[in-house]
């Protein structure tokens, strides 16, 4: 750990109805002020939406933020999206945390507002100190071996490979049987044009 | 099909199979086997020769069967390669050689039976799986009489019927007898929508294919009479409503109920079917010369293994949805991509789909795969293993363990230290939750970030809370599902996401006991599915460690549970929760109290203090 003072700003985001349904967003968010080194507490109410990105990029200005924590959705949709965010905000990428009080939380407790709503603290709670300890990081670029493997020679697997090869990529198109054409060379007319398959 | 067999940039390997993919997106290394080409193709004319004396008389299976063809064949008239093809499997020039008559006859000399497989090894950046489907066999299907009749046939069987270049030249005759049939009539369904037999999904193109046939039955035959038996018809997409009107204008009587029975009038020979028309709220009975079967469309279990896993699934690490066919990255908004970075679907590998939508995403495919291809470079994901030599004791264990071969290999003799391969690392976490020394940070998965979120959750309330670790491709994903499909369970979990089951520590579960922790759940991939080969056999062999030391100290086992929940698995996910709650309830304050006051003075936690061996020697050290 270096000697960097955590500025850690705090999104929650209500998903229009969503989350706020279920989830007492404005409890989660008084809860977030009290954490140990947040200085920003934000609710949106679509984070993901231009306004609430904008909001997280005037927070990191206005409050010099050194790292976020996003709770909204399942990083598996949104991480790319929060974390070109905070980027272009000056922030590295990976300083960036979300807290997933949607798909584990506020969908699968809707019946109940207290225990999702405790439930959605702890995993703010979590992802903060989580955000303490991060570490800025740089990703490693690679080339490309400009050629693509096409793996089965349908209609699909030919249609990818002319496509590939039409874009000036190398193709190897890889088929089981002895000829190309698949289910398809086997069909005698195809809807919905009544014509021949081959 | 031409076009693919003559693009000067596409090379066709046919008769060939994928025997391994390794590497990462924009840098694959594809092992191909080149099944032995016994006739050289770029030689043969397609003369046909060969052929006329061939001795072997099989089926054929262009033709569904309807017909045979020799040991040495075209496969059909407008096959690519357009080449004579030697099957080697009904041969009978091999060992011993019976037979060597095509051989004599070969003007061009192009076949050749010594030929052996070949290996070929490929550099590419990007996959497109386009492996399809296939169609159900109906046999347990019994009350339609498939196996009993032969006037009752598949819908691919019915297209080579039909077909001009078919077994009958285009006329359609019943197998039976070669009569063409008058009274035709179509089952729909058959292994579609049934959660007894077959598969519970729509299939996608069958109404369609059935009014499709039906139409080309009016046009040939007007005078047929032809019945459609069904649940639904489905004709969503474009153009569909207008081919199914023109097909009722042509007489087609088209009846809402799946026949109950099919059996054949010993004096006529007709087929008896009995309905109960559902519409008409009466039962039928229809007198017909055929009968065609609208098989469903199942997943491919090619090479499958014991579990119907295919090979291609395992070297590219696919995972599958509930109803067999593979799992998209996201469905809604990556619906092309594999979850493993460059590889991507075409067609029904993906789900039952007609040739329109099969080409429509072949090409939705080729251009997210070409997309990356025509970056140039890849950006990897700075989640990759680091070595913190200070603290290595060099015992090699890091890369024994593993799944990437992507350490080099430590010498404590020579004083070398393990080499990480960053380029081939996936990041599974695996090296660093073995490493007994803590010599080994995960970034962005590192020990004190991980802890720091458990003591987080643990911070109040810690008895009415579950710690969990989820990998991040299954069973993260499967609490994704759970809650898109709404599926509803009690809150006291906490899930903590690692790339891999593999990354979580043993220290981790003692960290959460030390703190209070009632329970713990660690869940990754099942075995099949892991994204990291076989990290997860690690996991499991750690947590059974646990266990055993658990007991030992006398700390119920059932406190750390070990599950695999896979991405698709929602429905699980959720009831795994609701068990786990149970659970919890069991598990008393003095329980936990106890197990703080065992573990205080054990230190379980920390890491072992390194061994005493030489110094690092920075020259030694990689970079």
């Amino acid at each position: 750990m270096s000697d960097e003072i955590l500025r850690i700003g705090v999104f929650v985001c209500e998903c229009g109805h969503n989350i706020a349904a279920t989830v007492d967003t404005e409890e989660v968010a008084r809860f977030a002020e009290e954490l140990p080194n947040v200085v920003a507490v934000v609710q949106n109410r679509y984070t993901c939406a231009d306004p609430g990105q904008q909001e997280i990029q005037s927070a990191i200005a206005e409050h010099n933020l050194n790292r976020v924590v996003i709770a909204s959705c399942t990083p598996k949709i949104h991480e790319p999206t929060f974390r070109n965010c905070v980027a272009e905000a000056g922030l590295n990428p990976y300083l960036m945390e979300m807290a997933n009080i949607r798909e584990h939380c506020s969908w699968v407790h809707m019946k109940d507002r207290e225990g999702a709503t405790v439930k959605a603290k702890d995993l703010v709670a979590s992802a903060v100190g989580r955000a303490g300890r991060l570490v800025a990081q740089d990703e490693k670029t690679f080339p490309v071996t400009d050629a693509a493997l096409v793996i089965g020679g349908g209609v699909a697997g030919i249609q990818s490979a002319l496509e590939l090869a039409d874009g000036g990529h190398q193709v190897y198109l890889i088929e089981r049987g002895p000829s190309i054409g698949g289910i398809m060379s086997a069909l005698d007319k195809t809807f919905p044009t009544m014509d021949c398959s081959i | 099909m031409m076009d693919a067999g003559r693009h000067p940039r596409i090379e066709l390997l046919v008769n060939s199979e994928v025997e391994d993919v390794t590497g990462f997106v924009g840098n694959y290394r594809a092992t191909v086997r080149r099944r032995a080409q016994y006739v050289d193709a770029s030689e043969c004319t397609s003369c046909g020769d060969c052929g006329d004396v061939c001795p072997v008389v099989v089926p054929d299976e262009y033709q569904q069967g309807l017909s045979s063809r020799r040991a040495i064949y075209l496969p059909f008239p407008q096959a690519v390669p357009s080449s004579y093809y030697l099957d080697a499997d009904s041969c009978l020039g091999f060992n011993p050689i019976a037979c060597g008559k095509c051989l004599e006859v070969c003007d061009k000399k192009c076949i050749d039976f010594d030929v052996q497989d070949e290996l070929l090894d490929f550099e590419v950046g990007t996959v497109v799986v386009a492996t399809g489907m296939e169609p159900y066999d109906p046999r347990p299907y019994d009350e339609y009489g498939y196996a009993r009749f032969d006037d009752v046939v598949t819908a691919m069987e019915f297209e080579r019927l039909i077909c001009a270049g078919g077994p009958s030249a285009g006329e359609l005759v019943r197998p039976s007898d070669g009569e063409v049939p008058r009274r035709v009539g179509f089952i729909q369904c058959v292994g579609s929508r049934s959660t007894t037999r077959g598969v519970p999904y729509c299939s996608n193109i069958c109404c369609m294919n059935t009014i499709k046939q039906t139409l080309q039955i009016a046009e040939h035959y007007p005078e047929s009479q032809q019945s459609v038996f069904y649940i639904d018809i489905r004709t969503f997409g474009k153009g569909f409503e207008d081919l199914y009107r023109r097909s009722r204008e042509e007489g087609v009587n088209y009846v809402r109920g799946l026949p109950g029975s099919v059996e054949q009038d010993p004096e006529t020979g007709e087929l008896v079917v009995q309905v109960e028309n559902t519409l008409a709220g009466r039962r039928e009975e229809h007198r017909l010369d055929m009968l065609v079967l609208a098989t469903a469309l199942v997943p491919r279990k090619l090479n499958g293994d014991a579990n119907g896993r295919r090979h291609i699934d395992e070297v590219l690490s696919l995972s599958h949805t509930s109803d067999g066919f593979v799992m998209e990255a996201h469905p809604k908004l990556k619906p092309v991509d594999a979850p493993t970075r460059g590889v991507y679907f075409a067609g029904c590998v993906e789900a039952p789909k007609d040739v329109k939508d099969s080409v429509t995403q072949a090409g939705a495919a080729a251009s997210r795969a070409g997309n990356v291809l025509a970056a140039g470079q890849v950006r990897i994901e700075a989640i990759t293993a680091e070595l913190v030599a200070d603290l290595c004791a060099q015992c090699k264990i890091c890369a024994e363990v593993c799944p990437f071969n992507a350490i080099v290999q430590a010498d404590k003799k020579a004083n070398v230290y393990p080499d990480f391969i960053e380029a081939a690392c996936a990041g599974c976490g695996t090296c660093a939750a073995e490493c007994p020394f803590d010599a080994i940070t995960m970034r962005h998965f590192e020990d004190a970030q991980i802890e720091a979120q458990i003591d987080a959750v643990l911070a109040t309330d810690p008895m009415e809370k579950i710690v969990a670790f989820a990998c991040n491709w299954c069973s993260y994903a499967g609490g994704d599902n759970a809650g898109t499909s709404r599926l509803q369970y009690p809150p006291a979990i906490r899930l903590i996401r690692t790339m891999c089951s593999g990354r979580v520590d043993q220290r981790f579960i003692w960290h959460a006991f030390e703190q209070g922790a009632p329970m713990v759940l660690v869940s990754g991939c099942h075995f099949s599915d892991c994204h990291y080969i076989d990290a997860v056999t690690w996991t499991q062999r750690r947590v059974e460690k646990v266990w055993t030391k658990m007991e030992k100290l006398g700390i119920r086992p059932e406190r750390l549970q070990l599950e695999w929940i896979s991405a698709a698995e929602g429905q699980k996910f959720a009831r795994v929760m609701r068990e786990l709650d149970e659970m919890l309830r069991t598990v008393t304050a003095e329980e936990v109290a106890d197990t703080m006051r065992i573990l205080e003075p054990k230190k379980l936690s920390q890491p072992k203090v390194v061994a005493a061996g030489p110094k690092a020697v920075t020259a030694a050290v990689p970079a």
